[in-house]
């Protein structure tokens, strides 16, 4: 639709065909560094994934087999592979409704507000700007069994405070609970994005039509034209979800015994830790293929919110 | 007003502030700390403000345990050098594929589509190899090249040059004005606004970067910000939350102070690519 706009007819004449085409020369040339990188840096590096996925290459090995789809099997029958997927799926299950309806629960209240709107917009946007490495150092200590804000007034109720981050039952949640405090405030802007879109007569024609009270309006106009918003701000927030890593590799580095390996730990274990880069570049794929799965369903989304909008 | 509507108000402060509190939290006891003598980190329990003001002294010590400056002047020379070459790359690129149509326009925009959503962990394994085989382990060249191409950025900029009128690129030709000065003296200034929002999605994402610093930088001295922290963590062993704090402070506050001063260009920097 973009790329072979036809010209006029007309214009092709001897005079004009020769500034066409060195135009056409121009944007090659233009697009050439581009093109240069987009080979070396995505597709060279995916042919030479999915080759080193089928073979048993180690660094520091002496041979290396071609082995087939024998990683792919191993992959899928490793115990401690399987766990980290389970693991994922949990944290994404965690992280995904909450902070997708915190998001809009905070959207729907912030958007209301007139004076304290950009006050409330700060205040949550903060944790989207800092730096996580840093923040989970701080949130390790706020959680701290014995020094940190949690455990004093957990204290001041007579109550133990658990070790949020050694439990093998608790870890996972905790971890999730600060995948939401970095992720509601990007949330929340999206879906204020998407509230200031809906026109103000729509509620006034609901409102004619008999809709009374805030429930009733929120049912009838603004999470059906919300629609849109909500499904991308959905699958971006899986997406993000999907690849937890920093705050496992600051905070547990997957423990303990595994309770909080995730995907994408696990392939820098076997990666750049273990150094079994053949079984590594297996797992990189599966990981892969979640990806493009999200991404397909993003790009769907995001023509609908470009279609709604 | 009448009582329902205020209580209505009412519920929904309270609610936005519980919330709120949640999400200072962090910040609160980290800026608390960090400004604690010892003893009060260790016994003084919950406060607004110290009790004691420990001055700079936390600072000092972090200072002295890590290099902290450096990493942030890491970060700096990554995220510069990032930015400079992803912009280099992509905006001729992007108007390449927006005004100069060529043979092989339709298959590099679609590989470019393709690409926005890779993430860096899939090309890491490959590009380790080829760095480590280059012997370019260690060096700011490897901490930055992978994203020399901003896939996202040539996608951006091509919607926003696409709708730059065509009656001024041809005026410019036939004023003899060749396509680079059209490019960067009509074009680009047009887009200032998409391209400053595209930078601080940039320079966010690559100052909070750990995935790619962690495989290729071993080396203390070149680590950026994140892995710099992860260093410091493990040198600060366990006890001496005060240093801890006061770094996690001087890391955090560069891009937090820039946010507060530039607030709407930060929201939609970083929320118009709908990435994370």
């Amino acid at each position: 639709m973009d790329a072979a706009v036809p010209l006029p007819r007309e214009s092709i004449t001897t005079r004009v065909l020769r500034p066409q085409r060195r135009r056409a020369l121009t944007g090659a040339a233009f697009a050439a560094p581009a093109t240069i990188l987009l080979a070396l840096i995505h597709v060279v590096p995916i042919f030479v994934l999915f080759a080193l996925s089928a073979t048993d290459y180690e660094l520091g090995a002496i041979a290396t087999r071609a082995v087939g789809l024998a990683n792919y099997e191993r992959a899928f029958a490793d115990p401690a592979f399987r766990r980290s997927l389970a693991n994922t799926f949990l944290y994404v299950a965690i992280v995904l409704p909450a902070s997708v309806l915190l998001g809009l629960l905070v959207a729907l209240l912030v958007h209301a507000r007139t004076r304290s709107r950009s006050l409330y917009e700060v205040i949550y946007f903060l944790p989207v700007t800092s730096t996580l490495i840093a923040m989970a150092t701080v949130w390790q200590f706020v959680l701290h069994p014995t020094l940190g804000p949690v455990a004093a007034v957990l204290r001041a109720f007579d109550r133990a405070t658990p070790s949020f981050l050694t439990e093998p039952a608790l870890v996972l949640p905790t971890l999730a609970f600060i995948g939401i405090w970095q992720l509601v405030g990007f949330n929340m802007v999206l879906f204020l994005a998407g509230l200031s879109t809906i026109p103000r007569d729509l509620y006034e024609a609901a409102a004619l039509d008999g809709a009374a009270g805030a429930v009733d309006r929120f049912l009838r106009v603004t999470w059906p034209m919300l629609g849109p918003t909500t499904m991308f701000v959905t699958v971006t927030s899986a997406i993000t979800a999907f690849k937890v890593f920093d705050t496992v590799a600051v905070l547990t580095q997957g423990g303990p015994m595994g309770a909080s390996s995730v995907v994408l730990y696990a392939i820098y274990l076997e990666a750049f830790q273990y150094f079994h880069l053949g079984y590594a570049a297996a797992l990189t794929v599966i990981f892969l293929a979640f990806v493009i799965v999200f991404a397909l369903a993003q790009a769907f989304a995001f023509d609908r919110r470009v279609h709604y909008a | 007003m009448r009582p329902g509507r205020l209580l209505a108000q009412l519920a929904a402060h309270a609610v936005l502030v519980a919330g709120g509190v949640a999400m200072v939290l962090p910040f609160w006891w980290m800026l608390l700390t960090a400004f604690r003598p010892a003893e009060e980190i260790f016994t003084g329990g919950i406060a607004l403000f110290p009790e004691r003001f420990h001055g700079l002294a936390n600072f000092e010590q972090a200072l002295t345990s890590a290099p902290l400056l450096r990493f942030m002047l890491n970060g700096v020379i990554v995220c510069a050098g990032i930015l400079v070459v992803q912009l280099a790359v992509a905006i001729p690129a992007a108007y390449a594929l927006a005004k100069l149509p060529f043979t092989g326009t339709r298959l590099l925009f679609g590989c470019v589509v393709g690409a926005i959503a890779i993430p860096i962990q899939v090309p890491a394994l490959p590009l380790y190899l080829a760095f480590a085989e280059l012997r370019l382990l260690n060096t700011y060249f490897a901490l930055m090249f992978p994203f020399f191409l901003s896939v996202f950025a040539i996608f951006l900029l091509r919607q926003v040059f696409k709708q730059y009128p065509d009656e001024i690129i041809q005026a410019a030709r036939l004023d003899g004005a060749g396509e680079f000065e059209i490019v960067w003296r009509f074009v680009v200034p047009a887009a200032a606004p998409a391209i400053a929002a595209f930078s601080i999605f940039s320079i966010v994402a690559h100052w909070n970067d750990l995935y790619w610093p962690l495989i290729v930088i071993t080396e203390t001295r070149l680590a950026p910000p994140p892995l710099g922290m992860l260093f410091f963590r493990d040198a600060e062993t366990g006890s001496n939350y005060g240093a801890l704090m006061a770094g996690a402070t001087m890391i955090t506050a560069p891009l937090v102070l820039a946010f507060l001063v530039a607030r709407r260009r930060f929201i939609q920097g970083i929320t118009m690519t709908g990435l994370k």
